[in-house]
């Protein structure tokens, strides 16, 4: 079956523009696996059905939008916390600005390094995951991504890690065109905590495959903040083994474009897999999206969403997230919850909550709502004295509090709670 | 300390109007009691003192300690001294009851231009207030009214008040919901209250508040307007009688 010819032509123009590393290495399977699947899916368009609240145009362009360099003033999030920094240029890893990346209990080998080598442990992991995930849905900017990736780390936890690992992408051109591919895998019992932040790039394509053993442990928090013009396309990829967990927690704030699919599979029995979002947009020029999808092929597992939104002067979010429950997967606990605070009438927030189950002895639960906010509550607060910004203030941070109570680690929690709160001062009104 | 005179308002968005020429002084270190039909305008005119949304005022003043207070948001008129307890206290998911009152607390402090209450200050006052009342340590982790029965939220109303320590408190039906222990509590904690330079505005339908917190001037309001004026005991008259007779005398 062929493509329509937009399509092909968009995905063509594409390709052209792009090329595999000289010497891929041990990638070479990989990537070519990827950009066949990309050349028989073609490239995202309008048209597409994931994509119908969203529109792909800008992320699928052979040149990038060009996106002015925002240089916040403040210290990055996570700055004073003791963490490991691998720091990557408009998708380059900067070396000179990274810590030794000498870790006890993990490995840590940059990939446009270490696809250079014959053998690898990545490479029976490499493109396996997103492959996997490109059912039963098509996500072809994560086969691009896979494809192409100019670079990445390969992280390998074998016990627990004594501190986490900070992944820092900086934007520094205003045409940047960033393609990061990284692949985590967690071995028996092991636990490992990655963080992320942003700007990014002027474009950002972000892979990230997590292959988590039996009895492992993953957490993940990541800030995606303080660069308005970008636009990024990621995918979180996981595979949970038996007794395995899974966390992670995205804050955003401010971005043109951002779309964030995370795809998890339980395979193994007792899995527990957590994905929250904290989103914060202002401005028409504002436009975020969630779409996860989890499958549950395994016994007792759990599985939570919870995705909060909060826009205003006509920013847009949407999500889309789905529970997938395989014959056999008996005693799934599976929630999700997308919920937004609309700050006026010009917000828009887009959801399409999905739950798919073959399984007879589960309990599911989905919900989803749009709100404003409560002006009894607004009034009560303002007449025991609290101004009504920061009434505002108190109430918005009391919405976004399930999601953000996702993360496990008090430290971190404060930050981000502190980091939402200096947002919210910074855009009153 | 509180002067409203000939105090005129209406629904925003009906264009209804519920106060009607309304004229009344609260002296400092006094306690007024206002009484009157269902629907009469009572919480109206606490909610229009108190600054909220939708009402219109048309004609009139009412000044706080001189201040004129209809011009202010309501979150000044709170730190110029207003507290309205009331009639319905709202639940507010998500928000604790210890941050509210705190950032409440400080909020007001700012506006003064006074200094922070230190978090260790503020926990001992909280907790030594909260115990009078009879307000356990879980119901203070909780957000704000959420999950409290109806005396308690009045409860909460009275904490927040002992906290806040206002200049004028307008207690809106606060008895209403209380049983017979807690009436008592709420009672003692207003009273505990009292002083020369604070005045309280009680509304109640029910002389049994009023044997708790004696008032030195009881006010029938009817149809927006303050029609009798006496002292503590006309709201004996009103339990005995009702108000047919006052209203047919005043016609
Ligand atoms: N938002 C509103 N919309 C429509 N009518 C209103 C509104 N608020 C008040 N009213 C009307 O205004 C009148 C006065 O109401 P208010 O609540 O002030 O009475 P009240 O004296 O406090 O009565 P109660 O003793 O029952 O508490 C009533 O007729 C009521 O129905
Ligand atoms: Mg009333």
């Amino acid at each position: 079956m062929g493509l329509p010819q937009a399509k092909l032509t968009a995905t063509e123009a594409r390709l052209a523009a792009l090329a595999m590393p000289e010497a891929p290495g041990w990638t070479r399977l990989g990537r070519l696996g990827a950009r066949a699947r990309l050349e028989a899916m073609g490239l995202p368009g309008r048209r597409d059905e994931y994509w119908r609240f969203t529109n792909p145009a800008d992320l699928v362009t052979p040149a990038p939008v060009p996106a002015a360099v925002f240089e916040p003033s403040e210290n990055p999030v996570f700055h004073a916390m003791d963490r490991l920094r691998l720091v990557f240029v408009d998708g380059v890893f900067d070396a000179a600005a990274s810590d030794d990346p000498a870790l006890a209990g993990v490995e840590i080998t940059r990939l446009a390094e270490a696809q250079a080598l014959d053998i690898h442990w990545a490479a029976e992991l490499y493109g396996t995951l997103e492959a996997r995930g490109q059912e039963p849905v098509e996500r072809p900017m994560a086969a691009l991504n896979t494809a192409f990736a100019t670079d990445g780390v390969l992280i390998r936890a074998t016990g627990r890690a004594e501190k986490p690992v900070n992944l820092i992408y900086l934007h520094k051109s205003d045409t940047s065109d960033a393609i990061l591919h990284h692949v985590i895998r967690i071995e028996p019992g092991a636990d490992l905590t990655v963080l992320e932040n942003g700007p990014a790039a002027a474009r950002f394509n972000k892979v990230m495959e997590v292959d988590i053993a039996d009895g492992g442990a993953f957490h993940h928090v990541r800030v995606q903040g303080r660069d308005h013009e970008r636009r990024a396309v990621t995918h979180v990829f996981a595979r949970l083994g038996q007794e395995s967990t899974f966390k992670s927690f995205t804050m955003t704030a401010n971005g043109a474009l951002t779309r964030n699919e995370c795809v998890i599979e339980l395979t193994g029995d007792e899995g527990v897999a957590h994905v929250a979002g904290a989103c914060l947009g202002d401005g028409s020029d504002f436009h975020h999206d969630d779409t996860i999808f989890i499958t549950h092929d395994a016994e007792r597992c759990e599985s939570r969403q919870v995705f909060k939104k909060v826009l205003k002067n006509g920013a847009t979010g949407v999500f889309q997230g789905k529970i997938l429950v395989q014959p056999g997967a008996q005693k799934t606990d599976g929630y999700q919850i997308s919920q937004s605070l609309l700050l006026d009438e010009d917000s828009q927030f887009l959801a399409k909550p999905e739950l798919e189950i073959y399984a007879d002895d589960v309990a599911c639960s989905h919900g989803s709502t749009s709100g404003a906010i409560d002006e009894r509550a607004l009034f009560y607060l303002r007449s025991r004295g609290v101004p009504r910004a920061e009434a505002v203030d108190l109430m918005v941070l009391s919405f976004i509090a399930e999601a953000v109570e996702e993360i496990e680690s008090d430290v971190i929690r404060d930050e981000i709670v502190e980091r939402l709160a200096q947002w919210l001062a910074r855009h009153r009104r | 300390m509180l002067e409203i005179n000939n105090l005129r308002a209406s629904l925003e968005e009906e264009g209804k109007e519920i106060l009607k020429g309304l004229t009344l002084t609260v002296e400092a270190g006094k306690v007024h009691a206002i009484m009157g039909p269902n629907g009469s305008g009572k919480s109206t005119l606490s909610y229009v003192l108190a600054g909220r949304d939708g009402y219109e005022v048309t004609d009139g003043s009412a000044t706080l300690l001189g201040q004129d207070i209809l011009g202010m948001e309501p979150e000044e008129r709170a730190a110029a001294g207003l507290f309205l307890a009331f009639q319905y206290p709202v639940e507010i998911p998500g928000v604790g009851n210890m941050t509210f009152l705190r950032t409440a607390v400080n909020a007001q402090r700012k506006a003064r231009g006074e200094p922070e209450m230190d978090a260790a200050t503020f926990l001992k006052e909280v907790r030594a207030r909260a115990r009078d009342l009879k307000i356990d340590a879980e119901m203070l982790k909780r957000p704000v009214n959420m999950g409290f029965s109806g005396g308690e939220k009045k409860r909460n109303e009275i904490l927040q008040m002992a906290m806040l320590e206002p200049k004028i408190c307008i207690l809106d039906e606060t008895d209403s919901g209380l049983d017979v222990d807690a009436l008592k509590l709420v009672s003692d904690g207003v009273n505990a209250m009292r002083s020369p330079d604070r005045a309280f505005l009680v509304i109640t339908h029910y002389q049994r508040l009023l044997d708790h917190i004696v008032p030195d001037v009881v006010h029938i309001m009817v149809d927006g307007r303050i029609i009798k004026t006496g002292g503590p005991e006309l709201a004996l008259e009103v339990e005995k009688n009702g108000y047919a007779d006052l209203i047919g005398e005043a016609a």
